[in-house]
C-alpha cells in the first residue's frame, strides 16, 4: 500500500461514496447523480443500506457512486455507522463526497473531520445553500475551503444546482494522488501524543500508511474495533498505551470526549469566521412557528389525532369513494363489458370467454379498481413523511409508547405500516436496540396495510353498506389495539429489557417537493402494477382454472371443482370463526402471495351476489378481523426474515400472527353469536 | 449540581460534563453535547417528556433520563 500512495491513477473507473449526516440530502444528491429513484424522506435514517449506481456525466467517465446510510460519527455503535465505516475502510473508494448541510454547519463538519482522517481524497458538497440564503445567513465558501483544506462545491441537490460542477471536481480530484496528507486539527498536547502513537505504529508496520492518523485517533479513543483489528503483542500494546497515558484525564472526562471536544473546538474556530448569521438570536423561522403549534403541549395530541382522522376521512370518505367508483365503472362497465362483447363478436369459445371475464377481469380488475384509493392513502402518508411531521410524531408519542415498552422512534415504522409493511419493516433499522427492533417488526404487520383495503371495501360493500366508515375505523383501531397488547405481552416476557435511550434530531420542516412525492407514489404504483401483472394475474387465472375444472379436467360448476375439494379440506379450520365456506379459505390462502389476492380470489369465486349466502354480517366481520391480523404477504415476510436476522424469530412471528388472527376472529364470532342468541 | 433537566423552558446553560456511559454517552458526544457547548431547552412533549434542546444550531430531542446525565452551569 505504501508504494501505491504516490501513484497517479490511470484506470478508467472512478469509485465514489456519498457520506454525510442523516437527512442532509444525501439520497437526493444520489438520485440527481445517478438518475435513479431512491426513496427520500424527511426524517433521519431513511437510507438503511448502501446502494450504488452509475453517475450520469458529459465527461465520458465511468463513475460508480455508492449511497451510504446517514451517520453522525464513525464510531462503531449503530448498524448504520458500522455499514458506513466498513465501506469506507474496506472498499477503498477513490473519492469521498462528504455532503454537508449548510444550515447545520457545526455538527455536519464534525463528521467531516473524521472522514478527513481516512487520508482519502474528499470533496465537500455544501448542500442546501439556497435554504441558508433564504434564512438570511451566509457562508464564506472560499474562506471555509482555505481553512479546512478540503475542496468545496456549493450545491442544491433538490434543485439540481451545482451538481455538474461537483462531478467535474470529483473527476479532477480522482486524477490526482489516491492519498492525501491529513491536516492536524488537535491541540499541541494531543497532537504530540497522536504523533507518538503513529510512530509506534510505523515501527510495527501494521497499519495502512495513509490511514495512520485515523488509526492513532481510534486507538487513543479506545475504539474496541480498531484495537481488535490489530494483532498487537502484549509489549506493543503496552508501548502504545504508555503514549496514550501521557495525557492525564480528569474525572468525568475520557479520551473519547477529549477527541470530540477538540474536533468541535477546531470546527467552532472555523465557523466563527466563515458563518455570518444575519437574523437575531430569537428569530423564529417558519419551521419554528409551525413547530410551536404542532408540538405544543396541549395541542400536539389533538392535532395528531386530527391529522390521522383527516387522512382516514380523505381516503375512505367522499374523495376516496368517488375515485373508487369511477375506477370501478371504468374497469367493469367500460373495459370489462367491452372485452366481453369483443370476445363474443369474435366467436371465442365458452371457456376462453369465462377465463377472461370470470378469471382475469373479475380478479385483477376488482383489485385495480381500488388502485386510486390506495394511491391516495399512500400520497397522504408520503406527504407527512416528506414534510418532517414523522419525527414530530415520534417525539410527541414517545412517552405513550414507552408505556408499552417501545421508543418514540418505533412510531415511524408503525405509521408507515398503514401504507405498506415492507418499507415499514425496513425502517426499523433505525432502532438501535435489537429488542426494540424485534418488537417493532412483530407489531408492524398489525397496522393494516393498504393492500388489505380492497378486501375490507369488498366485504363492506355487501354487508355494511350503511355503517362502512364505522366498521373500517373499528378494524384499523383493532389492529392498533392488538399491536399494543402484543407489545405489552412480549415486553413483559421474552423481550424484557431496559428502555433504549432516545436521542433524535428534529429536522426543520420542509416543503415536500413534487418530485420526491412522485417518487414515493411511483415506487408503490410500480410495485402494485407489477403485482397485478404477475401474482394477481397468475392467482386469478389459477383460481379460475381450479374452480372451473375437476380433477379429470372436465368443465364443471365451482362446487364440484378441484378448488372446492382443496378448499373443503382447509375449511373446517375456520368453522369456529364463522367462515367455514371453502371459498373463504381458498381466498385467505391466496392472500399469502399478496393481500389484494384475497379480494381478487373472492371476486372470481363468488360470482354475482352468491357471497350474501355464504356470510352473515357477523361472519363477514370475523372474516375481516382474520384478514386484518393474519400473516402478512410473502414480500413482507421476506423483509421480516431479513430484519429479524433469525429464522426462529420469523417463524415465531408467523405462528403468533396466525394464532392471534384465528383466536380473535373465533372470539368475535362466538361472542357475537352468543349475544345475538340472547336477544 | 445542575443538570439539563433543571433548566426551565427557554433557559440556556453551558455543558460542564456528562454522566452515563458506553454507546449512549458516545451518541450524546457525537451530537455535539461536549463541555463548553451552549444548550437551550426550548420545548417539552405533551407529557413533559422528552424535551427539545437547541445545541450547535439545531434541534435535538432527548428524554429526561438522558437530560439528567448532562451536567451544566447557567
Amino acid at each position: 500500500m505504501t508504494q501505491k500512495s504516490e501513484n497517479v491513477r490511470t484506470k478508467n473507473k472512478i469509485s465514489v461514496v456519498l457520506a454525510g449526516n442523516p437527512n442532509c440530502g444525501k439520497t437526493t444528491l444520489f438520485n440527481q447523480l445517478t438518475g435513479s429513484k431512491q426513496y427520500v424522506g424527511n426524517w433521519p435514517g431513511v437510507t438503511v443500506e448502501k446502494k450504488s449506481g452509475k453517475v450520469r456525466n458529459n465527461l465520458n467517465k465511468n463513475i460508480e457512486a455508492v449511497d451510504l446510510p446517514g451517520i453522525y460519527s464513525l464510531s462503531p455503535y449503530t448498524p448504520e455507522e458500522i455499514v458506513t465505516r466498513n465501506c469506507l475502510l474496506n472498499d477503498d473508494p477513490d473519492v469521498i463526497i462528504d455532503i454537508v448541510d449548510a444550515t447545520n454547519l457545526e455538527r455536519n463538519l464534525y463528521l467531516t473531520t473524521q472522514l478527513a482522517e481516512l487520508g482519502r481524497p474528499i470533496v465537500i458538497a455544501l448542500n442546501m445553500c439556497d435554504l441558508l440564503e433564504k434564512n438570511g445567513d451566509k457562508i464564506d465558501v472560499a474562506l471555509l475551503e482555505a481553512k479546512i483544506g478540503i475542496p468545496i462545491v456549493p450545491i442544491s441537490a433538490s434543485k439540481n444546482v451545482g451538481v455538474d460542477k461537483l462531478i467535474e471536481k470529483v473527476v479532477q480530484i480522482s486524477e490526482k494522488s489516491k492519498y492525501v496528507p491529513v491536516k492536524n486539527i488537535y491541540s499541541p498536547v494531543v497532537n504530540k501524543t497522536l504523533c507518538e502513537i503513529e510512530e509506534a505504529l510505523e515501527e510495527i508496520k501494521q497499519h495502512k500508511y495513509h490511514r495512520k492518523r485515523w488509526t492513532a485517533v481510534k486507538l487513543f479513543e479506545g475504539d474496541r474495533v480498531t484495537w481488535a483489528h490489530y494483532d498487537f503483542t502484549q509489549a506493543q500494546k503496552e508501548h502504545i498505551n504508555s503514549h496514550i497515558e501521557e495525557i492525564n484525564i480528569t474525572k468525568n472526562i475520557d479520551r473519547e470526549m477529549i477527541i470530540a471536544d477538540e474536533r468541535y473546538k477546531y470546527i467552532c474556530s472555523i465557523t466563527d469566521k466563515v458563518l455570518t448569521r444575519r437574523r437575531p438570536a430569537d428569530y423564529l423561522s417558519i419551521s419554528d412557528k409551525i413547530d410551536n403549534i404542532v408540538t405544543n403541549r396541549f395541542l400536539a395530541i389533538p392535532l395528531f389525532l386530527a391529522v390521522m382522522l383527516l387522512v382516514f376521512t380523505i381516503t375512505f370518505g367522499a374523495p376516496g369513494t368517488l375515485l373508487r367508483d369511477s375506477a370501478d365503472y371504468f374497469i367493469n362497465d367500460v373495459v370489462g363489458s367491452g372485452v366481453h362483447s369483443l370476445l363474443v363478436s369474435m366467436g371465442a369459445s365458452e371457456w376462453s370467454q369465462s377465463l377472461v371475464t370470470d378469471g382475469i377481469v373479475a380478479g385483477v380488475g376488482s383489485v385495480i379498481s381500488f388502485l386510486p384509493q390506495i394511491m391516495l392513502l399512500f400520497t397522504l402518508l408520503s406527504l407527512l413523511e416528506d414534510s418532517g411531521y414523522m419525527s414530530r410524531a415520534a417525539f410527541i408519542m414517545d412517552k405513550l409508547l414507552r408505556y408499552i415498552g417501545l421508543s418514540g422512534r418505533a412510531f415511524v415504522p408503525m405509521l408507515m405500516g398503514f401504507g405498506c409493511t415492507v418499507p415499514a419493516v425496513l425502517a426499523t433499522r433505525t432502532l438501535e436496540n435489537p429488542k426494540d427492533k424485534r418488537l417493532t417488526i412483530l407489531i408492524t404487520p398489525f397496522m393494516s396495510c393498504s393492500a388489505k383495503m380492497p378486501v375490507y371495501l369488498l366485504i363492506i360493500s355487501y354487508f355494511f353498506a350503511d355503517s362502512g366508515p364505522l366498521v373500517l375505523f373499528g378494524i384499523y383501531l383493532l389492529g392498533v389495539a392488538v399491536a399494543v397488547l402484543t407489545a405489552l405481552l412480549f415486553k413483559s416476557t421474552i423481550l424484557k429489557g431496559k428502555n433504549a435511550p432516545f436521542v433524535m434530531e428534529l429536522p426543520p420542516y420542509r416543503m415536500p417537493s413534487p418530485k420526491s412525492l412522485w417518487l414515493h407514489i411511483w415506487e408503490r404504483l410500480k410495485d402494485f402494477l407489477v403485482r397485478a401483472g404477475t401474482v394477481l394475474l397468475g392467482a386469478s387465472v389459477l383460481v379460475w382454472f381450479l374452480q372451473s375444472f375437476d380433477f379429470s379436467l372436465n368443465m364443471v360448476t365451482p362446487d364440484e371443482s378441484m378448488l372446492a375439494s382443496i378448499g373443503k379440506f382447509i375449511a373446517p379450520v375456520f368453522s369456529l370463526c364463522g367462515f367455514g365456506d371453502w371459498r373463504a379459505s381458498v381466498s385467505l390462502v391466496t392472500g399469502i402471495a399478496a393481500k389484494e389476492s384475497v379480494a381478487s380470489t373472492m371476486a372470481v369465486l363468488y360470482s354475482g351476489t352468491s357471497i350474501l349466502n355464504s356470510f352473515s354480517a357477523l361472519s363477514a366481520f370475523s372474516f375481516l378481523v382474520f384478514v386484518l391480523l393474519y400473516t402478512p404477504c410473502i414480500a413482507a415476510l421476506s423483509a421480516i426474515r431479513r430484519e429479524m436476522g433469525s429464522a426462529k424469530w420469523t417463524a415465531l412471528a408467523i405462528v403468533y400472527q396466525l394464532a392471534v388472527a384465528w383466536f380473535a376472529s373465533a372470539f368475535v364470532f362466538q361472542i357475537g353469536t352468543l349475544v345475538t342468541n340472547l336477544f | 449540581m445542575k443538570t439539563l433537566n433543571d433548566l426551565k423552558l427557554g433557559q440556556s446553560g453551558t455543558v460542564i460534563r456528562l454522566g452515563s456511559s458506553g454507546a449512549l454517552r458516545r451518541r450524546i458526544i457525537d451530537m455535539g453535547i461536549t463541555p463548553g457547548a451552549v444548550i437551550k431547552k426550548i420545548k417539552a412533549a405533551p407529557f413533559g417528556d422528552p424535551v427539545v434542546i437547541v445545541v450547535r444550531g439545531y434541534e435535538l430531542s432527548l428524554r429526561i433520563n438522558e437530560a439528567k446525565e448532562i451536567i451544566i452551569e447557567e
